[in-house]
Formats: C-alpha cells, sequence, structure tokens
C-alpha cells in the first residue's frame, strides 16, 4: 500500500529537470536557512535549549508509559477519551467509529502527518464522508490529488498559476467564478470557501505537535489559525498524533516551543499556539440546555443565559468541540524505542533536517515517494513500511551531516541512515555488483603487499591512458561518473611507490 | 468482541515495555526530571519588548491612558479598517464605556462578525503574544472567526517568560480550561510561492489596545 | 615528534603529490615523518555500505599499522573522521580492540587541524597569485572542527586572494559511493558548487579533501571550465604552480621539494 509504483530514479530524474520545482526549492529553504541562521544567531540560549530538548525527549522515551498513562488520566479527568491506536488500520478505524457514532457528514483536517502517515483521507473518504484539509497547503495539494512534498510548506512545488488552476476548476460549482491571477486574492477566495466548510463540519480533526502529561493537553501550532477553526467549530474534535508527542510539563513543551519555530520556518513563534484540554466545559446546571446545540447558530441566543456566578470556570463554554478525542498512533513507535533506531522518536517535525539537506532541495518531496521526505522521511520510511520497502532512501545521501548540525533534538540522523545500510547490507538488500565491488576492494585492502603490487601495475597505466588530456574520458563500470564527469587521470605512480623508492622500505 | 483480545492500549504498552527491557510503570512512579529550560534572556522593559514584538509580528499597538478610553479607541480603529458598528465582545471584558455608534453582542462568534474585542490572561515580552482562557465569559470563537480582533491588554499583565504565564496560571488554581491561546499577531500564510498573505483563516487584523496601569 | 603519515587512498593512487605536500609541511613544522607500509584504506567505502565485517578487518589492519606513533596525520578530513570517530564503535563488543581503536582515535588528525591547533604552526613559506575560493569539505568541517585553520594557513600564502564563495559548506555530490550510485543528483549538487566557484570569481578552489577535489575537477574539466582546483596542502607546500588535478600534463611526482615543478617560492 506504501510503495509508490515509479522507481525513486525515475522520480529523481523528473524533479532534477523540473526547473519551476528546482526554483521553488530553492526559494523556500533558502528562505527558511536563511532565517533560521539569522534568529539562531540572535538566541544565545539556542544550543542550551538544544541540549535541554534532547534530554526531556530522552527521559520521555525512558519512561514513556508512565508518562502516556499519567497524560491519559488527565485527558479524561477533563471529559476528554484517548484512544490507543496499536497499527494505522486500528488507528483509521477508531476514527471511523467515532465519526459515524457522531452522526458526521463532513469532516475538516487541520495539518497532520500522522493522518497522512495512515492513509485517513482516503478511508474518510471510501466511508462516504467528505473530508475538507484546512491547512492552505495542504488544501491545495488535496485539489491536485497529490501528496506533500514539504513537511511544513507541503504545496510548495506549485506554482500561483497551477493554484488558480485548481481553484477555478473546485470552486466553480461553489459559485467562484473568476480566473485569479494574484495571491492575495486566491488566499481571500480560500478564505470564504473555507469558511463555509468550518461551519459545516460535524468532525474537526488536527495533529499534536506535543501533548503534556502534567495537564492533559495537546498542543498545535499554526500561522494560518485553520487548525483552531477546524477544532473549536466542529461538534467533535479528534487529536491524531504519535504516541512519542508527550513532554511532563507546561514548562518543558516551552522549551520545545522556542526551537519548533525558529527550526521550522524561522520565526520566533508561529502566529497561533494552541493548548486544547477536554471538550465544551459544561456546568452540571446548565448541561440540559446546551447539548446538542451548535454554538454558530445560536450565537446571539447564548448571550442570554447569565447563571450569576462569581466563577467562570463554573459556567458552561459557549463554543468548542463537544467532544474531544486523542487517538494516540502507534504504527512501529514502541517497537523503534528498543532498538537502534530509539533517537528518531525525539523527532518533532520541523522539517530544519529537509531545508539543510542538499539532496533533498536537489529533488524535493514526491521524491522520496511516501508522507516524510529528507532525511528524517530516509529514516522513517523504511522503519515504518519495511527496510525492504525503500532501499534508496538510506543511499540517497552523501552522509555530509548538515542535517545533525541543525536538528533541534540532535538527532544523529547520518548515524542512523548508516545503520539502516548495515541492516540492509546485512539482509542481502544491497545490490549484487555493489556488494562484489566492495568486497573485492575490501579483500585486496586487507593485503597490503598484494594491493601495492596491483596498483603499481595499474596505477601507472590509468595515467599513461589518460595523461595526455590530464582526465579519463570513460571507464568500464563507471559510468555514474563518466557521463557526466571526466575522472581526473592518476598522477603517475603510488606515493607508497615513490615514497618506498626515496626512503627504503619501512613496515 | 472477544473479551480475552488485549487492547490496543494493552499491546502498545506491552511493546513499551518490552523496548524498554522492564516491567510496568505507572504514572505515580516517573521520577521527575530536574532542572529547567533556558530563558531567551532579554534587557529592557518587559512592556515595551512586549510592543515591539508584536509589532514586528504585524500587530498594531495602540497605548491608551486609562480603561475608559478604550471605547472610543475602538470606535475610531473600527471606522478606519472600515468596518460596521456591530461587535462581538467577550463578556469579561468589563466597564467599558461603549460609544452609542457601536453595536455589542455577548456569546460565541457567527461567521457574521466583522469585529471582537476581548480581554486577554496575560501578555509574553519574550517573542511577543497575548495569552487568552477560553470559558463561557471569553468564547474562544472571537479570537479567530471575525476579520479584526481587538484585545484590551492591562500593561501589568505583561510577563517576560513563558514560564512566567504558567506560573501564574497555577497560582490562579483553576483547572486548564477547554482552550488556551497564545496569539502573536494576524493570521498569516506563505503557502502560494512563499509569498507571505495576512488573513488566511483566522483574523486579518489584531489590533492591541495596551491600557497603561 | 613522531608522527605516522595516513596517505589515503586517493592521494596514495590518484595524487602523490597531496601526501608529498603532508610530508613537506609536517617535517617543516619540526616532525619526524614515518609512512607505514602496511597501509592501504581506512575503510569508508565498506563502512559507509553498511559492510561493517569487512570495515572491522580494514580496521584492524590500520590499528596495528599505526600503533605506537605519537600523531597519526592525514591529509583528508573524511578519512581521519573515519579513523577517529568510527573506529572504536566498530569494536562494541571487543573490549581489547575497541580500547586500542580508542588509543588510535586520540592520537588521530586531520592535517591542516593538526598543524595549526596541536603544532600552533604558522610559518608557511610558499607563493599562489590570484583569487582563490575554499570548499569546506563536509567530513573535516563536520566532524573534525576543520574550518579556521586552512584559512589561517592560507593567509601566509603570498600573492593569494582568499575570497569565500556563498554555500562554502554545501556538500559538492561526491560522499563516496553516492556519486556513481545517484549520479542526477550528484552532478546537480557539483554544478551548484560550480556556479558558486564561478560567482566568486575565482581562478581556482581549494578544499582539504581529495574524493571533494576529484568530483568538482572532474565536472570542470567536463564542461571545459578555466578553473584550478588543488589540494591546500599543496599550495601551502609550494606546489600550487604544477598542472592542477585533471589538468593535462600530469608530470610523475618526486620527493618533497621537486614535486612536478620547479618551486616558485
Amino acid at each position: 500500500m506504501h510503495a509508490p509504483t515509479t522507481t525513486f530514479a525515475a522520480r529523481v530524474a523528473v524533479a532534477i529537470h523540473d526547473q519551476r520545482l528546482q526554483a521553488a526549492l530553492d526559494r523556500a529553504s533558502g528562505g527558511f536557512v536563511a532565517k533560521r541562521a539569522a534568529l539562531v544567531d540572535a538566541l544565545p540560549e539556542f544550543e542550551a535549549l538544544r541540549e535541554r530538548a534532547r534530554t526531556v525527549k530522552e527521559h520521555v522515551l525512558s519512561n514513556l508509559d508512565g508518562y502516556l498513562l499519567r497524560y491519559e488520566a488527565e485527558v479524561v479527568r477533563q471529559g476528554g477519551h484517548v484512544h490507543w491506536a496499536a497499527t494505522d488500520a486500528e488507528a483509521r478505524q477508531i476514527i471511523l467509529d467515532i465519526c459515524k457514532a457522531a452522526g458526521a457528514k463532513t469532516v475538516t483536517k487541520g495539518k497532520s502527518m500522522v493522518s497522512e502517515e495512515i492513509g485517513l483521507n482516503d478511508a474518510l473518504e471510501a466511508a462516504g464522508y467528505q473530508v475538507v484539509e484546512t491547512d492552505l497547503g495542504e488544501y491545495i495539494i488535496q485539489l491536485a490529488k497529490e501528496p506533500p512534498s514539504h513537511i511544513i510548506v507541503p504545496a510548495v512545488h506549485k506554482t500561483r498559476a497551477q493554484v488558480a488552476d485548481l481553484f477555478e476548476e473546485h470552486h466553480r460549482p461553489l459559485g467562484y467564478t473568476r480566473h485569479l491571477t494574484e495571491v492575495s486574492e486566491m488566499v481571500n477566495e480560500a478564505r470564504q470557501v473555507l469558511r463555509g466548510h468550518y461551519f459545516k463540519a460535524d468532525v474537526g480533526i488536527t495533529g499534536g505537535n506535543f501533548l503534556v502529561a502534567e495537564t492533559g493537553s495537546s498542543v498545535i501550532v499554526t500561522n494560518e489559525g485553520n487548525g483552531d477553526l477546524t477544532q473549536t467549530l466542529a461538534r467533535v474534535h479528534i487529536v491524531t498524533t504519535g504516541i512519542e508527542r508527550v513532554v511532563p510539563t507546561l514548562d518543558d513543551v516551552t522549551t520545545f516551543l522556542r526551537l519548533l519555530a525558529r527550526s521550522a520556518t524561522g520565526q520566533e513563534t508561529e502566529t497561533y499556539t494552541t493548548f486544547s484540554t477536554g471538550p465544551r466545559r459544561v456546568n452540571a446546571e446548565q448541561s440540559g440546555e446546551h447539548s446538542g446545540e451548535h454554538s454558530s447558530e445560536h450565537g446571539s441566543e447564548h448571550s442570554d443565559v447569565d447563571v450569576g456566578s462569581e466563577h467562570a470556570s463554573e459556567q458552561s463554554d459557549v463554543d468548542g468541540p463537544q467532544e474531544y478525542h486523542v487517538v494516540l498512533v502507534d504504527n512501529g513507535r514502541s517497537k523503534m524505542l528498543g532498538g537502534a533506531f530509539r533517537e528518531m522518536l525525539r523527532c518533532i517535525r520541523c522539517g530544519a533536517c529537509l531545508n539543510h539537506c542538499p539532496v533533498y532541495t536537489s529533488i524535493g518531496g514526491h521524491a522520496y515517494g511516501w508522507v516524510y521526505p529528507g532525511p528524517m522521511g530516509s529514516v522513517l520510511t523504511p522503519l515504518i513500511n519495511g527496510i525492504d520497502n525503500a532501499y534508496d532512501l538510506p543511499n540517497a545521501c552523501t552522509l555530509n551531516g548538515r542535517c545533525q548540525t541543525v536538528c533541534p533534538v540532535k538527532i544523529p540522523l547520518p548515524g542512523l541512515l548508516r545503520e539502516l545500510r548495515r541492516q540492509q547490507f546485512e539482509t542481502g538488500l544491497t545490490p549484487w555488483p555493489i556488494r562484489t565491488a566492495l568486497q573485492a576492494w575490501a579483500w585486496v585492502a586487507q593485503r597490503p603487499a598484494l594491493y601495492h603490487a596491483l596498483m603499481r601495475i595499474g596505477i601507472p597505466l590509468l595515467s599513461l591512458v589518460g595523461r595526455k588530456q590530464g582526465v579519463l574520458h570513460a571507464l568500464p563500470l563507471a559510468g555514474g561518473w563518466t557521463d557526466t564527469r571526466d575522472l581526473p587521470a592518476p598522477q603517475g605512480g603510488t606515493f607508497q611507490q615513490a615514497w618506498k623508492a626515496q626512503n627504503g622500505a619501512r613496515s | 468482541m472477544n473479551p480475552a483480545a488485549p487492547s490496543g492500549r494493552d499491546r502498545v504498552l506491552a511493546q513499551i515495555r518490552q523496548s524498554l527491557r522492564r516491567a510496568a510503570q505507572d504514572e505515580q512512579a516517573v521520577a521527575p526530571l530536574a532542572g529547567a529550560g533556558p530563558r531567551p534572556a532579554f534587557s529592557g522593559d518587559v512592556v515595551e519588548r512586549f510592543v515591539d514584538k508584536m509589532r514586528e509580528k504585524a500587530a498594531s499597538v495602540e497605548r491608551l491612558a486609562s480603561l475608559a478610553d478604550v471605547g472610543a479607541a475602538v470606535a475610531r480603529y473600527v471606522a478606519a479598517v472600515p468596518a460596521g458598528p456591530a461587535l462581538r465582545v467577550s463578556r469579561a471584558l468589563a466597564g467599558i464605556d461603549w460609544p452609542s455608534t457601536l453595536t455589542v453582542q455577548h456569546g460565541a462568534a457567527v461567521r457574521e462578525d466583522e469585529t471582537s474585542v476581548t480581554p486577554c490572561f496575560a501578555a509574553v515580552a519574550e517573542s511577543g503574544g497575548i495569552v487568552t482562557l477560553s470559558g463561557a465569559d471569553t468564547p474562544s470563537t472571537l479570537n479567530f472567526v471575525p476579520d479584526t480582533h481587538i484585545v484590551v491588554v492591562h500593561a501589568s499583565q505583561v510577563v517576560a517568560h513563558f514560564e512566567d504565564l504558567w506560573a501564574q496560571w497555577r497560582a490562579t488554581g483553576q483547572p486548564m480550561p477547554r482552550t488556551v491561546n497564545i496569539i502573536s499577531g494576524p493570521s498569516r500564510t506563505a503557502d502560494i510561492e512563499q509569498t507571505i498573505q495576512l488573513g488566511a483563516h483566522g483574523p486579518r487584523r489584531l489590533h492591541i489596545l495596551l491600557v497603561a496601569s | 615528534m613522531r608522527v605516522g603519515l595516513f596517505v589515503t587512498c586517493l592521494a596514495d593512487l590518484m595524487r602523490p603529490s597531496v601526501a608529498f605536500a603532508a610530508v613537506k609541511l609536517l617535517q617543516d613544522a619540526g616532525c619526524e615523518v614515518v609512512v607505514p607500509e602496511a597501509q592501504t584504506c581506512c575503510g569508508q567505502p565498506a563502512l559507509n555500505s553498511g559492510d561493517s565485517g569487512d570495515t572491522r578487518q580494514i580496521a584492524q589492519r590500520v590499528i596495528q599499522a599505526f600503533e605506537g606513533f605519537e600523531a597519526v596525520v592525514g591529509p583528508s578530513g573524511s578519512c581521519m573522521g573515519t579513523i577517529k570517530h568510527d573506529y572504536p564503535a566498530l569494536f562494541v563488543d571487543d573490549p581489547v580492540w575497541r580500547a586500542r581503536a580508542e588509543d588510535l582515535s586520540r592520537r588521530s588528525h586531520e592535517l591542516l587541524s593538526f598543524l595549526v591547533d596541536v603544532l600552533k604552526f604558522d610559518a608557511v613559506a610558499a607563493r599562489f597569485d590570484g583569487r582563490v575560493t575554499y570548499h569546506d569539505s563536509c567530513a573535516g568541517l563536520r566532524e573534525m572542527g576543520v574550518k579556521g585553520q586552512p584559512r589561517k594557513l592560507l593567509a601566509g600564502v603570498s600573492g593569494m586572494q582568499l575570497v569565500e564563495m556563498q554555500g562554502t559548506e554545501e556538500c559538492c555530490g561526491f560522499g563516496g559511493t553516492f556519486c556513481v550510485k545517484y549520479p542526477d543528483i550528484s552532478t546537480k549538487m557539483v554544478d551548484d558548487k560550480i556556479a558558486h566557484i564561478q560567482a566568486s570569481g575565482a581562478a581556482a578552489v581549494l578544499g582539504g579533501d581529495l574524493g571533494c577535489l576529484l568530483n568538482i575537477a572532474g565536472r570542470i574539466q567536463r564542461r571545459g571550465l578555466p578553473i584550478r582546483v588543488l589540494h591546500t596542502a599543496e599550495v601551502l607546500a609550494g606546489m600550487g604552480a604544477s598542472p592542477s588535478i585533471g589538468e593535462p600534463g600530469q608530470a610523475p611526482p618526486a620527493g618533497p621539494g621537486h614535486a612536478g615543478q620547479p618551486q616558485p617560492s
């Protein structure tokens, strides 16, 4: 289900030659990189924040069961429901059951990578629900029926003309008939269209950037406010989130929030940071009057309600969802906890690694074939979907390490990618020509006398062939190099040979 | 459903414990993590910093001498947008003299609302942000539905860091409300060609009326 | 100080002048330089391809060959990074070999950072006319902390104008087997690097890792661009006038003092 139908090489070839995509990637990632760097320079505490974040995450992971139980107890105390989904299929079923019980027809969604990971939208649509993504970038790719190409700006690959076409096609039935040209017009039209959906929605599904065990709260951050409209106006709010997102206290989540926006978009904070805890509060005296009513239809009537109580918290909310559900998705995370890839669970999905990765910025997100691109995707996709399903991802990396230097929670991404390669090698997934070449090289390299003897012959030969021009234009089996590059010819004999000639043999 | 089959919860917890190579641990057994995260240090007056940060993030800030000036300030702002005279106001915002040119309604926001006026629980200087707690008299839809959101902030409500905010909330002894919103500017998006646009879904304008204490 | 020179397979096979330059610089700095014959490769190709079995065996050879030297120095951030940071982890289950690997790790250094940070050497007496720019090879930068040291040494080269290009720290696309397994991506990355070099106005690019330099030079030659590519050590050792990497007219290597061309300094 997760394996794409095209090969990595084919998707890369398309992406590399797509000039518009290349320009879009340069602009987006370049912007994020520069803004992040400026903010990091301006914050002397940045390194200390990274170290603290790493420490908090490791502490949570070592106590993950205890923290999840504490979190669950708080959510329930505040009137919410917690569901535990061991697999993606279970998560989908839980959500379908909630929607069915709610008699839902329309579902709005805030941005949730986990919901894409579990294939939620397809399942909801197959069951007959209307699903509307509300994050503008996600909305655009939903209309285009494409996967996201970046975890923060999913429609980065779309030009404004492409967006205008999509809007014209899909908004026409709703009465919007103008073909738009300006970005401001498109955003305005999307605002109006999506408001229609927000106010109609029965169920609002958001992600959860963090879960706070101290208070039983889920936290989302957005610049658009779409997550808030999604979760506040619908009758039922469902949070889809990974089990690894729990942090101990409000003060701890502050550490992560300080790192998240700076790392993701080069902002000090995102516009809206929202802590949600349980459903609409209903005072026992008033519950009979309010349950089942949709606040947006009866706003002015609610203004007449006055309980005369001095304590606001004892009165009922006049807006907000009536049900609050958190779906804790495992989908392989609990297993990762016990192995070589535990550190990947620290990820806060900021996207800094993508923005700084020269491979990602050359090929874009679609080339990675699934929901998570870039360095973090190259680790997660094989782990969640099976190592044999994603041979290329851990290998299409130069191990340059820039991702690790910018990761706010100090995940050793190159080390994890190399460990995936090790597992591929051990299980025989490495293509045999590479295996054979490596083992031949290694065999000779362990035998210095033989190695030097062979090189004494081979190197001068190569040098002879390439001497006149200084380079070799073609080499058998080295098409990957020589298709686009010359190979500088060896200078002559080997260094060891020349050194020995000057200085005599030394062992 | 087979009552003997372990639930999703059981299976997830079991796998966690297996991975951590230890027996079960309930929520009481977790030893708390020592220490605290670093706070971004800054010098100078917290109120001035709050004002600078809000303006940096495309909110507008008007300073008023007292609460008595709020009504007129709102009327002026609304006329300048220009927006209609109808306001959706949090019931918790008490003691305001509203000019007769404006009409005031309470309760949750509706789609047609152009302008809302709310109080806040606190304001944070560190990176800018006003903080609201949802409640019967402070419905959170006022923060998101209207085109314009006006917030009355008292200078004494400004704290330096988010930790100060949490300490303040804990000191109230109240349970966590349904929603805590930290809002640092108008709604924005850069999803189309990386071009920043205000008013994506939430308010197009965030206007702060900063009342001296 | 008695230093064991880790030649690196690329210098040994493709460009001995880099190793001769390293010897010269270390000798000028007062070291006795020994070149253990039993060395071949650091094992990076096997390591980065997940072949930890072969890597371990190669590592054991290297550990043995370099026992007893006060310092082990090589003209490559990636090779010395492998030895310093990756060897100990190969012997997690073998306390004896792990201890030996950690001992080698403590004694291992990249050449340019060794000269500046350990030997406090800055008496470079070389000349190189013209504008050059510098490529910060990834492993040297991020694993071995090589950034300011080459620039400090190059500042002592008379006639040279060092201009910093955009993206000095961006990967050039070599990445070992990456460049042959993913040539589309690799070629785009090296073209991006070359675009930065051109934009800087430099006539030559220097760096501390032959893998990167061969990659950059190979693409420059294929595209017919007039940019010279040299290893920093060669320039510092006064070999800057020799044919640069990929340039025709490669002379056979000779000992220090007359590596290919008369020394202009």
